[in-house]
């Protein structure tokens, strides 16, 4: 969030050129633009539409069980599992659902999907379309983790936050990027509000296109923030493939932890996932 | 909404009929037609009265306690300065009034009621919202405790169902007293309704989300209160707000045991169990009510005629009865719930949750050194186990006729779980002797102890006699 300042010059300068701008991202129009060097990414090549109701196709997720060290690296509260009870396909959606019971010695319980391993990708479009939990202490995330994070530890490896939200600022998004010398506090980072409404009301688009040497992140019909290089004081650690995780988490350093107040069960519904290249 | 679909449907049937008579065709209601609707004027004070807006100051407040401030304000050339009055004031004991536009306005399209506020110090200021129309209130919304600071901070007030609000009258409303004795100045500034957008996860409650169980009789009546509406607002906050009856949609489970009416007051009108449900625009409020009706109400034994030189008597409907301060003074410690109450027309006391309670009369307390014997009709429903009891301890302020000082006497006389009978009036006949009391010149108090071991007791006919 100290980074912010770094990125309103910038941002007027998107908010400009917001509607040229997407009037031919989404009209699939080959383009070019003096400042920023846009790709399009026409050709579907992961569509995880959730028509088929029971566990998450297994051919393109698995799972982070457990609560990893530190409550994976974030002093987290909630102990993930692969249970219908915390993640399950019905009726068109994938459903992560947030629970408060005990278990495992652990007070929540919640669900950690991951493509590692089997759906990995450099460069391309990659969006869901979800409705997102609420709550003091809810920290729902929509991101990707460099695909060589086993030989090449966090940070190095890099990390996209396509979309983060903390259940306290239910109308509030961030888009974030982590690499070494930028990353937990210090990571690239924007917020957008959305105007006149919230996300855990009705479903909304979180997206990125992202090519050599540039991350641009939208919502729905809004691009809100490019990264590029010269954004990061450190490697760019972005021109490799990456992999997709989804996940509900409950406390931690970045939300703090929920209240009395915090409604729980909590749900994540995803509509679909399509990546392009 | 029922009124609204209501009134639709008899102005496309009147139309309709002078259409069809007229060119005899099948056409409807043409798109142009334009139905009347009040106004959508959002604004209520912005840099002055909005259109129609009056200032109805209650009765018994400081009367003047709100003015139009040109000094402070938040924005544009003035606010709405109250000037809430010290204690003793004699120009009022607090502050408060409506401001309504009788010609109502369709506030359907809006999620909040906002303004930005500040005062001299901090406070809290104790009801605050709109609604109140010096009518029927129907859907009066109200901010208890609304802590307010010496900077100006905006603050919202959700609407807890906008589709209801097709007419509304009261715009604004409030009522504030002294803090710790001190008045104070606060000012309101840019009132209005507004489509915020981000009122969302509504979570309405009866009962203030307790699911409450009552046991009782045909013929009582029992409102439902905490009555509330909360949303989740983009701050994070969940706002909660005191919501009119007229916003809920009440259901009884069993219509044959008991029945509840549009204002959520419920009455017993057979034998059985039925549960109480509401729902606020659709959404299940949580708290419900289980009414356990135990059916027709069986009267306490009505006492003989006496002579009234023999009879003091404290809760009677035969005898002429003595001033009392309170059937249950809710002291320390004390679980007890309920005191006086009617049932069927006659006036009996209910305690709830009992562990002990106290009927007191001080003003004055009574001689009962001519009486003889203490009477009390004592009704139980729930099932007696072995270690249950009912106390009754009478209290004497000693001559000093005070309460403390180091002369009361209280004696108490306990009846145990084998003098006690289920679901039929227990009548004791106790011998003022038996309670051995130092002083009963000046006798105030009479308690019922339970310790628990009994939840629910019926109570009637309270009298010394001679």
């Amino acid at each position: 969030m100290n980074n912010q300042n770094l990125f309103s010059t910038k941002g007027l300068l998107l908010v400009a050129k917001r509607a040229v701008l997407f009037t031919l991202l989404f009209s699939y129009m080959n383009c070019t633009d003096d400042k920023q060097k846009v790709v399009n990414f026409t050709n579907l090549v992961l569509a995880e539409e959730f028509d088929v109701n029971g566990p998450p196709n297994p051919e393109v997720w698995s799972y982070n069980i457990g609560t990893g060290q530190n409550g994976w690296g974030n002093n987290e509260l909630q102990y993930y599992t692969d249970r219908p009870e915390n993640v399950t396909v019905q009726n068109g959606y994938m459903i992560i659902t947030a629970r408060k019971e005990s278990f495992n010695g652990s007070q929540y319980t919640s669900a950690r999907l991951v493509t590692k391993g089997k759906f990995e990708q450099q460069y391309g479009r990659f969006e869901a379309r979800m409705r997102l939990p609420w709550g003091q202490g809810l920290w729902p995330a929509f991101w990707m983790l460099g695909a060589d994070i086993d030989d090449n530890p966090w940070p190095g490896a890099g990390e996209i936050d396509i979309m983060e939200l903390r259940g306290q600022n239910p109308n509030i998004l961030l888009g974030t990027v982590h690499g070494p010398g930028y990353s937990g506090g210090q990571s690239i980072s924007k917020s957008y509000t959305l105007p006149n409404d919230r996300f855990d009301t009705g479903f909304h688009v979180f997206g990125i296109e992202w090519g050599p040497n540039y991350i641009n992140f939208y919502v729905d019909d809004v691009l809100y923030n490019q990264i590029t290089p010269a954004d990061v004081p450190g490697e760019w650690v972005f021109n490799k493939p990456f992999y997709i995780l989804m996940n509900v988490a409950v406390g931690g350093n970045f939300v703090g932890a929920p209240n009395t107040e915090t409604v729980f069960p909590q749900t994540m519904l995803v509509d679909y996932v399509r990546v392009y290249n | 909404m029922k009124n609204l679909t209501i009134k639709h449907i008899a102005i496309v049937i009147l139309s309709g009929t002078m259409m069809c008579t007229t060119t005899s065709c099948e056409r409807g209601l043409s798109e142009d037609a334009e139905f009347a609707t009040f106004p959508k004027n959002p604004d209520v004070f912005i840099d002055g009265f909005s259109g129609g807006l009056q200032y109805l100051p209650f009765g018994g407040s400081k009367l003047d306690a709100f003015k139009v401030d040109t000094q402070t304000k938040y924005s544009g050339t003035s606010s709405m300065r109250f000037d809430v009055p010290n204690v003793n004031n004699p120009g009022g004991a607090f502050a408060g009034a409506i401001f309504p536009d009788m010609a109502g306005r369709d506030l359907t399209g809006f999620d909040a009621l906002t303004f930005w506020a500040k005062a001299t110090t901090a406070a809290t200021i104790n009801e605050i919202g709109f609604g109140n129309d010096f009518g029927e209130n129907k859907f009066q919304t109200t901010l208890t405790n609304m802590r307010i600071s010496t900077e100006w901070t905006k603050y919202i007030i959700p609407l807890p169902d906008p589709s209801q609000l097709v007419a509304e009258r009261g715009m604004f409303w409030y009522a504030e007293g002294p803090e710790n004795g001190n008045g104070y100045t606060f000012w309101i500034d840019e009132l209005k309704f507004e489509k915020l957008g981000t009122i969302a996860q509504p979570r309405p409650a009866m009962f203030a989300g307790v699911d409450r169980d009552e046991q009782t009789f045909i013929g009582s009546v029992i409102p439902i209160t905490g009555l509330t509406q909360t949303f989740n607002l983009a701050s994070g906050v969940n706002q909660t707000v005191t919501a009119a009856p007229s916003y809920f949609a009440f259901k009884s489970s069993d219509t044959d045991v008991a029945l509840v009416n549009g204002n959520g007051v419920v009455t017993v009108v057979g034998e059985g169990t039925a549960e109480i449900t509401a729902t606020l625009n659709g959404i299940r409020a949580r708290g419900s009510l289980t009414i356990e009706s135990l059916g027709e109400f069986l009267q306490a034994p009505t006492p003989p005629v006496r002579n009234p030189a023999n009879v003091i008597s404290v809760f009677s409907d035969a005898y002429t009865n003595i001033p009392v301060d309170f059937y249950n003074g809710f002291f320390g410690f004390q679980t007890t719930l309920g005191g006086a109450i009617t049932l069927n027309g006659q006036n009996i006391i209910q305690y709830i949750n009992l562990n002990f309670v106290a009927t007191e009369f001080k003003n004055p307390t009574i001689n009962i050194s001519q009486m003889t014997h203490f009477h009390v009709d004592i009704f139980i429903s729930e099932p007696i186990t072995t270690g249950d009891f009912i106390s009754i301890e009478l209290g004497d302020f000693g001559p000093n006729n005070v309460f403390g000082g180091g002369d009361d006497s209280a004696k108490r006389i306990q009846f145990a779980s084998t003098s006690l009978t289920r679901n039929q009036w227990i009548s004791l006949d106790i011998p003022i002797a038996d309670f051995a009391l130092a002083s009963r010149n000046n006798l105030a108090q009479i308690f019922f102890i339970s310790d628990g071991t009994i939840s629910t007791i019926l109570v009637d006919n309270m009298y010394f006699y001679r």
